[in-house]
């Protein structure tokens, strides 16, 4: 069964509080070469069936008006995974 | 202490016979915590309150009510974004076009009835996780930035109110210029006082639209009604600041109705 994967991140100029929560939990365990942490959301959409131009164009759809908010988010990605 | 009433006496009539007409709507979505605080809020303060549904397809489903209360709570557990399912909900469209209509049904906003309202983009901005990452619940001062709105006509303009303030998600963002246009319009509503409890851009507790009508605020005036449920004020006396919110309401469709 094929999968669209939507990807959505806080947009670049929104702090992000658990990114930051993380980022500073990381040198506790030792893990010191990360600066910075930015965390987002992995959407799969699957679909019984071929994904067609139209199926795609619903997934871009659903994600800029339902899956992503505009106003802190942006979706940085929209991929078919053939399963 | 023994003369302050624990439990306001609701059998009599209300003390404002003309206002006690006015029918507020409380909506239910699955997973809202306080919608029978804001039902007995509307009470309090004279009004009849009607208990609306989400998912109520019906053509009549707001019930030909006066005004509408989004009250707080988790709608769908904040799944997704906090009220970002909710304002999908069937009930929400006709919400969103009574209120955008010439009537301008007034709706309030309270905590995650805010949040929805940002999401159906009723409201510009956003809430994200409180900077300090924790749940927050204290008793909060507001100051009272704009007292011409549906909500907010019973108070003076610069009044400070104490209420309850309770949320994970509460941090108020939007870009600067969205910010500006709020400032320069007078539509922040609500400020926060003494401190930030969330990291809100310029600390912003609550914010209303253009016309009005629509306010939405983080702070829980409904939790704030009567003595001895209520947060203690800087007076040290029980605060029921949060009646005005639903005597503004109820004074302007007297008024309306005049």
């Amino acid at each position: 069964m094929p999968r669209i994967v939507v990807d959505v991140m806080p947009k670049p100029e929104i702090l992000d509080p658990q990114g930051k929560a993380i980022v500073g939990a990381l040198p506790r365990l030792g893990f010191t070469a990360f600066s910075g942490v930015r965390q987002g959301k992995r959407f799969e959409l699957t679909v019984d069936g071929p994904v067609t131009d139209e199926i795609l164009e619903q997934a871009r759809n659903a994600a800029e008006t339902m899956l992503s908010n505009p106003v802190i988010e942006d979706v940085v990605n929209v991929e078919v995974l053939e399963a | 202490m023994s003369e302050t009433p624990l439990i306001a006496d609701l059998g009599g009539a209300p003390q404002e016979a003309p206002l006690s007409g006015a029918r507020i709507g409380v909506v239910t979505f699955p997973g809202t915590l306080d919608d029978r605080d804001a039902a007995r809020a509307i009470k309090l303060a004279g009004g009849t309150p009607v208990a609306l549904w989400h998912a109520d397809t019906d053509p009549a489903a707001l019930h030909g009510v006066d005004a509408v209360v989004l009250p707080g709570g988790f709608s769908y557990g904040d799944y997704l974004r906090a009220g970002a399912i909710a304002r999908f909900a069937p009930l929400m469209g006709k919400i969103v076009d009574a209120a955008n209509s010439d009537a301008k049904l007034p709706v309030l906003g309270i905590c995650n009835g805010f949040q929805i309202l940002t999401e159906a983009h009723l409201l510009p901005g956003s809430m994200i996780k409180n900077d300090h990452l924790k749940f927050i619940c204290r008793d909060q001062t507001l100051r009272v930035e704009n007292n011409r709105t549906a909500w907010t006509n019973q108070y003076e303009e610069g009044q400070e109110i104490t209420v309850v303030l309770k949320n994970q998600d509460g941090q108020y963002v939007a870009d600067e210029k969205t910010l500006d246009e709020l400032e320069g319009e007078g539509r922040v509503a609500f400020r926060y006082v003494g401190w930030n409890p969330n990291g809100s851009r310029r600390g912003i507790a609550g914010i209303t639209n253009a016309a009005g009508n629509v306010v939405g605020l983080m702070p829980h005036p409904e939790h704030a009604v009567e003595p001895g449920f209520a947060p203690l004020g800087a007076d040290g006396q029980y605060s029921t600041d949060g009646l005005g919110f639903f005597a503004s309401v109820l004074s302007q469709l007297v008024g309306e109705a005049k």
